[in-house]
């Protein structure tokens, strides 16, 4: 199709020039901070509007969507991305996520479904129920058989000291013929083949395979197909590798793309790390149940679903915290732990800055005492536990919480928190970081944060204030921020059009980044700022990703002319900019 | 302050260019003092997973130590003879090695390894993510540092138009959080393949940052271009470690062979860092022997991949300091699963040609149970910044510590000859 790819070799020429060419920058350490509030000051010609508004509010513009949004009117297009449930989703990304089960599964079933070692032991030992779907009992059936042999292994190596068996090779499972076929045949005879053996064969096979014969049979394969394949390895993976998936295809193919930004910033601003420990299980039902559905809500919603959600409270371990007077405290000999009550006012609430103590820190903490997981490792729901509990009174920020309160302490800390000057600045600041520049001017925030206060936490009128104010059109935020390594990723995958299959290629590629998904460990989340991103081994990244997709050389992607040229493009310091 | 980096050098190495200059070129420029060649280089290696210290140092000469370990303990030296190998290797009388470190015993003969017994972070964490996240901040109890020790721990370079691209190095995909912070640091997954793949969309690349009108993107690009052409001259020669290092095959052996292909190469290398992973051994730690099993299998690779870029070092020794560290140890006792659980404090590793090697160092607390740390871990006697400390000051001469590690003043333990 000449005509499809002459005109994105157009568009890539014109976004070049549309929104490069004029970058008019300010330095902001030199002292120029004068000159850069002049920039915020002046407005971007009217023709750049559209461009800029695709580049904050979504994951990149795609060939048409300049236009789309010129024809529809800027102004109605921004109310529709502040009304997601008004705009109909993609029916392509539906079908994509369709077979991504474990993202509708609660924890009690994914513990079941895509079961860890340890909970294969158990359900084998009978303190878990088997599944009751045949075919992820008999999944968890092949699991025990496996670990079992594992085991036999173990135990004659310690025995005997004899080598342990290896794998049986391809060769012993397989007539030299299907061999032949599976290592050099068309990928549907491979397909074919790989179908007509039993379980228990396409099992020894895929354990088997090397990893690169085992990505050719994934890429032919149908969906089920896949995720059998996937799980060689461990079918506890597929919970994050389900999420990564849907990360990525959201953000190419929503057609609510604020949304989809938002749940970014939002999840990363009350970042969970996804390996520690029992968080891979629970990170599923925080994303979808404590952070998307508030993401254009209401603050303190935002907060109380992520206070109460197991995800967090074992990420920062406030699931042990234990008064020391409380019951459990005395007959445990355990205590207080500070963690999320010191994250909470610092990154989620107050800021660093916020005006607040430790003397606050511990008695947040203590407020916090007894809001734990009921059965960690298997449903995982929040509780509150009395025992656990102290019931003294606390002091926070100056305002008294007397003795008793139970979990009420901590709802009283959490609307507190939502309501506090500090948080109206702080949570404005970060938006206008986000969405405007690296360093927002004062009188934005100052008016962010004023709507923030009036309106009660609502976080889709404080996004209106920023969205309607001269400083977000202005020279000073226009082509002012670098991209992250996923709104790098996202964008080329847009503007290319590129059709996105599989995405555990992309992941790889993310990982090269310096942003793997759902894997910083630290709470901060990932930067907001550009600088961070700009480190030697991330911009060789860009370079050789932006070339590797424009040639068709990143599994489970594909753009229809490949040439080298775009991946330039997409390398270019010019599209590392938004 | 990240900003500021990026403008802090005028780059000698620009003349350089895009890699065409000949190799001896680029080491003549650094050689003129353009970068004060043969720096002193400080590497660190994390052990991911809380290593069981007691198993690889073993105080064999403690009865309680045996009888908490009655299947996983390594026997005493004095049966070495009935069982062959199958021992600690005797250090003092009182310590002895795990016997797939065997290759690193001449390195301690020859007095420069020096081990630290009991050290560690004092933070109670038992989380290998909240307690390796403290390590690499330098900052025990404090989540919110941004930075990691190693960065600040660069020495503040004068002039400041001289710093080397590759001052800090770090082995993998991303920086360690050890690494992060406002001085330059490169991560190197493999120095092979550390450029644009394509050459002809390189140079294209190169050309469009160059003439950048955003001076970050334009800094940031000159930067990685010159690390780039720097790694590159390396990469045209073949590297040969100097005879009788043979590294292990693996990950660990092939971060260790690079670092010390990047020393041995004079580019300004002051830096490195790699890590090993596979040290959490609640299960079957140990096999039928204490020499096989799955802590033995880590250890031969860990012992042979230090002992291997020993030899390599060459010449290179004395500017040299290795020192090894894990989040926390394991629990004293033996677990049901014949492995051990989280503990507290561990062992470090301290190897180099300026390091009073021979000796362990710190207090031993002792394996009583009253002298346990809650009453089921050793309890730790050397502040882990007390060790990094020295070698900060010491050997890298960076002696502002308290911007090192904030809130804290380490103490020196005479590790080093020097101090």
């Amino acid at each position: 199709m000449p005509s499809n790819r002459s005109f994105r070799a157009a568009f890539i020429a014109l976004s070049i020039c549309l929104l490069t060419g004029i970058s008019v920058y300010a330095r902001k350490s030199t002292g120029a901070s004068a000159q850069a509030a002049a920039l915020f000051r002046q407005r971007i010609a009217n023709d750049q509007k559209a461009g800029h508004a695709l580049n904050r509010l979504t994951f990149g513009p795609r060939p048409a969507d300049v236009q789309h949004v010129q024809a529809l009117g800027l102004k109605k297009w921004i109310d529709l991305q502040l009304h997601p449930e008004r705009i109909p989703e993609n029916p392509v990304l539906e079908t994509k996520l369709r077979p991504l089960d474990t993202l509708g599964m609660s924890t009690a079933q994914m513990l079941q479904s895509y079961s860890s070692p340890a909970q294969v032991k158990a359900m084998v030992a009978g303190k878990l129920p088997f599944p009751e779907d045949p075919d992820k009992r008999m999944m968890v059936d092949r699991l025990a058989a496996r670990i079992q042999a594992k085991a036999a292994r173990l135990q004659s190596k310690t025995d005997q000291d004899s080598s342990p068996a290896p794998a049986p090779g391809l060769a012993a499972l397989l007539p030299p013929e299907q061999l032949r076929v599976l290592r050099a045949g068309a990928p549907q005879q491979k397909l074919d083949l790989f179908s007509s053996l039993s379980p228990d064969r396409q099992d020894q096979v895929l354990e088997s395979m090397g990893q690169g014969m085992r990505m050719q049979l994934f890429a032919a394969a149908p969906p089920s197909l896949r995720r059998r394949i996937q799980s060689t390895n461990g079918p506890q993976a597929m919970v994050a590798q389900d999420l990564m998936e849907a990360k990525l295809l959201r953000a190419v193919y929503s057609n609510r793309q604020l949304q989809e930004v938002l749940a970014d910033f939002w999840y990363n601003h009350f970042n969970v790390f996804i390996d520690k420990g029992d968080d891979r299980y629970l990170v599923t039902a925080y994303e979808r149940d404590a952070i998307h559905p508030h993401v254009l809500g209401k603050f303190e919603d935002l907060l109380r679903a992520t206070a109460q959600s197991p995800a967090m409270l074992f990420y920062l371990d406030n699931w042990e915290s234990v008064g020391a007077q409380s019951p459990a405290g005395i007959r445990r000999q355990r205590g207080l732990n500070e963690n999320y009550g010191r994250e909470l006012l610092e990154l989620h609430t107050l800021g660093v800055d916020g005006g607040y103590t430790q003397k606050d820190v511990t008695e947040v903490a203590r407020c916090f005492t007894g809001w734990t997981i009921r059965q960690p490792q298997r449903a995982a729901e929040f509780e509150f536990n009395p025992r656990m509990h102290d019931d003294g009174e606390k002091t926070v920020l100056g305002v008294r919480i007397p003795a008793g309160g139970g979990i009420d302490d901590g709802f009283q800390v959490l609307h507190l928190l939502a309501h506090h000057p500090s948080t109206a600045r702080f949570i404005s600041r970060k938006l206008a970081m986000r969405f405007v520049a690296d360093d927002p001017p004062a009188t934005l925030v100052n008016r962010m944060a004023a709507t923030f206060l009036k309106k009660d936490g609502d976080l889709r009128a404080v996004l209106k204030t920023m969205f309607d104010s001269p400083e977000f059109w202005s020279r000073g935020a226009y082509r002012s921020k670098i991209k992250s390594p996923l709104e790098m990723v996202a964008s080329s995958l847009r503007a290319l059009n590129a059709q996105v299959d599989f995405t555990s290629g992309l992941n790889n590629q993310l990982n090269q980044l310096g942003e793997p998904l759902y894997r910083k460990a630290e709470p901060t989340g990932y930067s907001n700022s550009s600088q961070e991103w700009l480190n030697s081994a991330g911009l060789l990244a860009r370079m050789n990703f932006s070339v590797a997709l424009a040639n068709n050389k990143v599994p489970g992607v594909k753009v229809d002319s490949a040439q080298s040229s775009q991946g330039v493009t997409l390398g270019s310091p010019d599209f590392q900019k938004k | 302050m990240i900003t500021r980096r990026f403008f802090l050098r005028n780059s000698a190495l620009a003349m350089v260019g895009a890699g065409a200059a000949p190799l001896w070129l680029e080491r003549a420029l650094y050689a003129a003092g353009a970068l004060s060649p043969r720096k002193k280089v400080l590497v660190a290696i994390f052990q991911r997973g809380a290593a069981d210290g007691l198993n690889i140092i073993v105080p064999h000469a403690e009865k309680r130590y045996y009888e908490m370990r009655p299947t996983i303990a390594v026997p005493r030296p004095s049966q070495a003879a009935a069982r062959g190998e199958d021992a600690a290797i005797d250090l003092d009388g009182f310590f002895g090695l795990h016997p797939a470190l065997a290759p690193l015993k001449p390195v301690w003969d020859d007095e420069h390894l020096a081990i630290v017994h009991a050290a560690g972070s004092p933070d109670p964490t038992r989380s290998h993510f909240d307690a390796q996240d403290f390590m690499e901040a330098g900052t025990p109890g404090l989540k919110a540092t941004a930075d990691g020790w190693m960065n600040r721990a660069l020495p503040h370079a004068e002039p400041a138009a001289r710093i080397s691209p590759v001052r800090a190095v770090a082995m993998g995909a991303v920086l360690p959080r050890a690494m992060r912070g406002a001085n330059p640091a490169v991560a190197v997954q493999n120095l092979s393949d550390f450029q644009v793949r394509n050459a002809e969309a390189s140079g294209a690349f190169q050309a469009l940052y160059a003439d950048s009108q955003d001076p970050l993107l334009r800094a940031a690009g000159r930067e990685t271009f010159e690390a780039v052409s720097l790694v590159q001259s390396i990469r045209k020669q073949h590297y040969e470690p100097a005879a009788g290092a043979n590294y292990p095959k693996g990950r660990f052996g092939d971060c260790l062979r690079q670092i010390a292909q990047l020393i041995k190469a004079d580019v300004g290398v002051e830096m490195a860092f790699a890590d090993v992973g596979g040290w959490d051994h609640h299960v079957n730690e140990v096999g039928a022997r204490a020499s096989e099993g799955q802590l033995a299998a880590r250890l031969a690779d860990f012992g042979q991949a230090l002992a291997a870029f020993w030899l390599d070092l060459g010449d290179r020794r004395q500017d040299a300091a290795v020192v090894t560290m894990s989040e926390f140890g394991r629990t004293a006792r033996e677990n049901g699963d014949r492995g051990t659980d989280h503990g507290h404090a561990n062992c470090m590793f301290v190897m180099g040609g300026s390091v009073h090697g021979g000796k362990v160092y710190g207090k031993w607390p002792g394996l009583e149970p009253e002298q346990l740390y809650e009453s089921r871990d050793l309890a730790l006697t050397t502040d882990f910044r007390d060790v990094l400390g020295e070698l900060v000051g010491a050997h890298l001469g960076n002696r502002n510590l308290s911007q090192v590690f904030p809130n804290y003043t380490p103490k020196p333990r005479g590790i080093l000859r020097v101090s």
